[in-house]
């Protein structure tokens, strides 16, 4: 079980100064699955997500306890934080189409990793939009400006260039926010694909999205982890917790 | 109970109205405060044209005007009115000033705005507004007694009063306003940019350079304009800086004389509506239209960009 773990958290605690967001978290994320996170507003789930490509670096106060294991090794351990993060694709809540084309959105990690070729590029920001689903839409205007598109176009290009990182893993914090239902869930159907190669954590506050979504699901509450388990059981199972079924069903958070 | 319900929605009525009251001497007062921007800038073009106009209209040779490098208003037989040297002073001056203070303030800006954090950021913050406000007499004392011998020593040149001292001084001057204009325009920029491209495994640098200033670029394009707007139309530092010498310019130790500080220096000493005071006037006139010139093109930088974004 614990060689076959893609992350793997021990202990995990996150603290801001004197406050504790998260705590005593211990659980695992196997490879190639959908791990849904969720739980209401101020449980901790982001705060987790933050932990596992370091964000916490950038967040001053934000303290990190335990360890989170990639692979077997402890994030912490990696000498170059960047190359940690090139490997982690992230979408945040809100769509940040960076102030650069939509090319340039795309090819930005690439670049950045030193890939200079014109036609891999090319290549590379044909296959990532089609695959976030945005290809059709943009394909007349690359040059134009990512902060230009819709919301739902923006989240979309912001999936597009977490994949042009080719990454192992892709951690998604509430992305459907700020996006309408149709695009929803044709980003849902394109994660369906995506975890054929990658493993995907989502971080949500739509309970059904979990459901549709995750092959597992967690269920945080006041910064603790209450109950893990197959999706389908959290939703109907009889053993679980009863916070759990309160919150599940809609009484409350 | 009728008669109280009457009283009651007379004083609502009567507190509506002082509110309205206010409300309108204050707008009006706003109106004034804002309106009188516009009248002075107004005025002083009329009067600063009114006493250029005569010289303009009589003696002004624009060849020679803009052509000559003699300036000598005051010769009884053959008096010559050529700024040709004054606007190299200037241009020279400026343009040094501009290679000292804009690695610097866009440096500094960088550091506060992306690496400093805490007691360091809002100390330096502090420390440069102090900067700012230092009296350009004090910055033209810095010149002479401190820059003037350093000069002669370490060039071995015969004199430090020149372009190399005024271009430094004026730099050192132009950069505290940039510093803080630039900073301005790199906080204005998201955090959620910086922290995308940062998931994303960009290092700070790559975050800066690739993020930050492409977005921050009307900013600092127009931080940088105002600095030469500040370094253009200074007149005191440069007039004690720069040897004040009519001279075109061949490197950096000749000295040379600035637009404004031959203003500075003879319009004390001439005739009212004499000729020479007439032609210090005209050279208002010209010092004026460029610095509209540069402003106006430093409103263009931001504006233009906002018209990109919406497009």
């Amino acid at each position: 079980m614990v060689s076959t773990a893609k992350l793997e958290f021990r202990d995990l605690s996150i603290r801001y100064g004197s406050e504790t967001a998260l705590e005593g978290v211990n659980l695992s994320i196997k490879p190639n699955e959908i791990f849904g996170i969720i739980g209401p507003a101020n449980s901790g789930k982001t705060s987790f997500l933050r932990s596992i490509n370091r964000m916490d670096e950038m967040t001053t106060g934000m303290k990190v306890g335990g360890s989170v294991l990639l692979d077997g090794t402890d994030v912490r351990a990696w000498r170059n934080v960047f190359a940690l993060r090139s490997r982690i694709g992230v979408v945040f809540p809100l769509p940040v189409g960076l102030p650069m084309t939509i090319r340039q959105n795309v090819t930005m990690a690439p670049r950045m990793k030193g890939i200079k070729n014109k036609a891999v590029l090319e290549e590379l920001v044909e296959r990532c939009l089609r695959r976030a689903a945005l290809w059709d839409e943009v394909k007349d205007r690359l040059d134009s400006l990512g902060s230009m598109l819709s919301g739902g176009q923006q989240q979309r290009l912001t999936i597009a260039r977490a994949l042009s990182q080719e990454p192992d893993i892709l951690l998604l914090d509430e992305f459907s926010i700020a996006v309408d239902p149709v695009t929803t869930m044709r980003i849902e159907d394109v994660l369906k694909e995506l975890k054929e190669e990658m493993t995907i954590v989502l971080v949500t506050n739509l309970v059904q999205q979990a459901r549709r979504l995750a092959d597992r699901t967690a269920f945080f509450l006041n910064g603790k982890c209450i109950e893990i388990g197959e999706t389908e059981d959290l939703f109907t199972s009889d053993s679980r917790d009863p916070l759990t079924r309160d919150y599940v069903e809609g009484r409350f958070g | 109970m009728v008669k109280k319900q009457k009283i009651e929605s007379g004083a609502l009525a009567q507190s509506v109205n002082r509110a309205w009251v206010f409300d309108r001497v204050a707008k009006g007062i706003v109106f004034i405060g804002g309106i009188s921007a516009i009248v002075f800038i107004i005025s002083i073009f009329i009067f600063i044209f009114d006493q250029g106009m005569g010289f303009i209209a009589e003696d002004l040779k624009p060849g020679e005007f803009f052509g000559s490098e003699i300036w000598r208003p005051t010769s009884e037989s053959n008096p010559t009115y050529g700024i040709l040297a004054l606007i190299a002073g200037t241009a020279s001056i400026t343009g040094l000033a501009m290679l000292v203070s804009v690695p610097f303030s866009l440096g500094a800006a960088v550091f506060i705005s992306e690496f400093a954090t805490g007691r360091v950021k809002e100390g330096l913050k502090v420390l440069i507004e102090l900067l700012a406000a230092i009296p350009s007499v004090v910055w033209g004392f810095i010149g002479l007694s401190i820059m003037n011998p350093l000069i002669v020593q370490l060039f071995d040149v015969p004199i430090g009063l020149n372009m190399l001292n005024a271009g430094i001084i004026l730099g050192l001057m132009a950069a505290p306003i940039m510093t803080t204009i630039a900073e301005d325009a790199l906080k204005a920029v998201p955090d959620g940019y910086r922290e995308a491209a940062e998931a994303m495994g960009a290092t700070r640098w790559q975050v800066i350079r690739r993020v930050v200033l492409p977005s921050a670029r009307n900013g600092l394009g127009a931080a940088i304009l105002l600095g030469v707007g500040r370094a253009f139309g200074e007149t005191m530092a440069v007039l004690m800086a720069s040897g004040h010498a009519i001279n075109l310019p061949t490197s950096p130790f000749d000295s040379v004389r600035a637009l404004t500080a031959t203003i500075a220096a003879e319009l004390g000493e001439t005739a009212r509506g004499s000729t020479h005071y007439e032609a210090l006037f005209t050279i208002g006139i010209f010092l004026l239209l460029i610095t509209l010139c540069i402003n106006l093109l430093a409103d263009l930088v931001i504006r233009g960009g906002w018209k990109r974004r919406k497009l």
